[in-house]
């Protein structure tokens, strides 16, 4: 089936246009000298982005969102890359099939579901309002993206590469660190990229879980848009969205990486 | 085989309710090259995963050197393992590869230059130490496998067709490769192929893998000249099977009466009783084609195709009941398509199989 190049094009840039306008309309106001978070512009200014890494509550939140992110993206990793190794090469079974749907199963719950049910039980543990039930809340959602990345490298590696280390004399730990692992890094970190990326985008189970002390960014801006609607919020949009596109090339280059190999 | 280094001994191996490897028995004597040769799916590349650890026996035991090994882990076996896909690992530098298996041996830092250096001389891939496998051709690799399965001196070194991916030129190269430095290092081999000309060429005996039993081993002549069972002389080369009834016996030679009605006689060492149903396998060079008949064993034919080969013509030949292929030098041959001759061969040169 063929459709007309032109037919291609035209809806293809619509479709771009629709995704990507909102972020263009709120860019510019990243730098406004206005205190009003609307158009026209009347200068041009640093101002907000000052504001953002100055004002203690935008520092504090930039500088939480790091630490939340850095401590998920190591937890889910690890835990998320060790789920991937038990779970491969037994997809016949019932009992790993059930597993592997648990673990996928955070990515469809809906996320005010599995706040509230952390709420209750992080309370009970003493991990409401903590650093640890933050990041154990965000290893919970980034995990699934762990899985399924590690587990797609998985995959491709040929089982014959590890009998092959086996057979030179590696025993099954020395296969695994120096066959398999290397083999499977770039879904490992492609896993790991999209961790930190979920964790820094991650509103609702933040405002389940966290206290006043463990403010993220998204959480920041939550609140701000409701309580003054100030152009800092779209400084901070305007950061997501770099640190977004790097994060993307981080991935790309990853996966390009892996096909190479 | 009194000196005999591998020993499998009833194993048997089931995947559900498959019998794959079938009570069998096997030895394997050191310095020595067998072929295990088959169709795939008849349990021959099960039984070297066995021998190289990566699968247990559902029953039996497997010994190598007396030792018993079918409960060793791979990596406890010093075993070489080539396999089909060669298996290099695409990390590593083609020099790091062969050093892998010296590397978890605890050698030290000069000697595995040294020996990663003389290995990869012996292949001759001297100037390829930096590459990555990915840049080398499917030979080159090949090669790096070989120089990695036996850079660390194992005893026993196993080949899961290892040609099976090269062109045919390739694999006749590494075919007299293989089996010079087989000569040389007086390597024992374990070689899987379900080429017939490849175990042919390279082995000392040649086992035949037919529904995870072997039904027949032996030397390469052995096994083309003497094939016991219909299975194998099908297998191995290509052959005329005809069928007849056993008419008389005396002196080793059996008059047989064939389908059609003529009678040919057969050298056979079993006398069997007269009466008897039996096949009869003639290999397509042994026929010879002659316009007028002078003497026993023939089989008045009519030509109905002549291929060209090159170095010789396959003739397709009809007896009226069946078609025989014979292979000929194509310069003894004046016959024409529909032509009317005589097929003949000599007792000596056909053979009763079961």
């Amino acid at each position: 089936m063929r459709t007309l190049p032109i037919g291609k094009a035209v809806f293809g840039t619509a479709v771009v246009i629709f995704l990507m306008a909102p972020l263009f309309a709120i860019l510019p106001l990243a730098f406004t000298d206005s205190i009003f978070l609307n158009y026209p512009i009347p200068d041009f200014s640093f101002r907000w982005f000052h504001e953002l890494f100055t004002a203690n509550a935008w520092r504090r939140s930039i500088l939480n969102s790091l630490l939340i992110g850095t401590g998920t993206t190591i937890l889910a990793t690890v835990l998320g890359t060790v789920a991937s190794l038990g779970l491969r090469g037994n997809s016949a079974s019932l009992l790993f099939s059930v597993f592997r749907t648990v673990f996928l199963l955070p990515m469809v719950v809906p996320a005010v579901v599995l706040g509230v049910g952390m709420q209750l039980m992080f309370a009970q543990y003493g991990l409401a309002n903590t650093y640890v039930g933050v990041i154990i809340a965000h290893t919970v959602i980034a995990i699934p993206f762990v899985i399924v990345n590690v587990t797609a490298a998985l995959q491709g590696i040929d089982r014959r590469l590890e009998n092959a280390a086996a057979s030179l004399g590696a025993s099954p730990a020395v296969v695994l660190r120096q066959v398999t692992l290397p083999l499977a890094m770039p879904g490992i970190v492609s896993g790991a990229v999209f961790a930190f990326a979920t964790s820094l985008d991650e509103v609702v189970l933040t405002l389940f879980v966290a206290g006043p002390n463990q403010r993220t960014v998204a959480r920041q801006m939550f609140s701000t848009i409701r309580e003054n609607i100030s152009p800092a919020i779209a400084a901070a949009a305007f950061l997501f969205i770099v640190g977004t596109i790097v994060i993307a090339g981080l991935i790309l280059l990853a996966q390009k990486k892996g096909q190479r190999a | 085989m009194s000196d005999a280094l591998i020993h499998f001994d009833k194993v048997s191996k089931t995947f559900g309710i498959m019998t794959v490897v079938d009570d069998l028995d096997l030895s394997i004597g050191k310095g020595e090259f067998v072929s295990m040769l088959g169709p795939s799916g008849s349990g021959k590349t099960t039984l070297l995963m066995m021998l190289a650890g990566f699968e247990s026996p559902t029953s039996g035991t497997i010994s190598v050197g007396g030792k018993r090994v079918d409960a060793l882990p791979p990596h406890k076996r010093n075993m070489g393992v080539v396999f089909q896909n060669y298996a290099l690992f695409p990390h590593m530098s083609v020099a790091d590869n062969v050093a892998f298996p010296l590397k978890m041996r605890g050698a030290s830092r000069s000697e595995i230059v040294e020996r990663v250096t003389k290995a990869l001389d012996m292949v001759q891939l001297g100037a390829f130490h930096e590459r990555r496998p990915i840049q080398l051709s499917g030979g080159q690799q090949q090669r790096v496998a070989l120089a990695r399965a036996l850079v660390f001196e194992p005893e026993v070194v196993l080949m899961d067709e290892p040609l099976g991916a090269l062109d045919k030129k390739l694999r006749e190269q590494m075919q007299m490769d293989i089996r010079d430095i087989h000569h040389r290092l007086g390597l024992t081999i374990v070689f899987v192929t379900h080429d017939q000309t490849e175990a042919l060429t390279m082995s000392d005996r040649i086992a035949i893998f037919n529904h995870g039993k072997i039904e027949q081993i032996g030397g390469p002549s052995d096994i083309y000249d003497h094939p016991k069972t219909q299975f194998v002389a099908e297998f191995i080369g290509e052959t005329n099977l005809l069928s007849g009834k056993v008419s008389s016996a005396s002196n080793g030679l059996l008059t047989v009466t064939l389908e059609g009605g003529q009678s040919i006689r057969v050298a056979s060492a079993a006398a069997l009783e007269p009466g008897k149903h039996v096949k009869i396998s003639v290999r397509p060079e042994r026929i010879e084609l002659r316009s007028s008949g002078e003497g026993q064993n023939e089989l008045k034919v009519k030509i109905s195709d002549i291929v060209y080969h090159g170095d010789h013509l396959q003739i397709q030949a009809d007896t009226g009941s069946r078609s025989l292929v014979i292979k000929a030098p194509r310069n003894v041959v004046t016959s024409q398509i529909g032509q009317e001759v005589v097929a003949s061969f000599s007792p000596e040169q056909c053979w009763i199989v079961s």
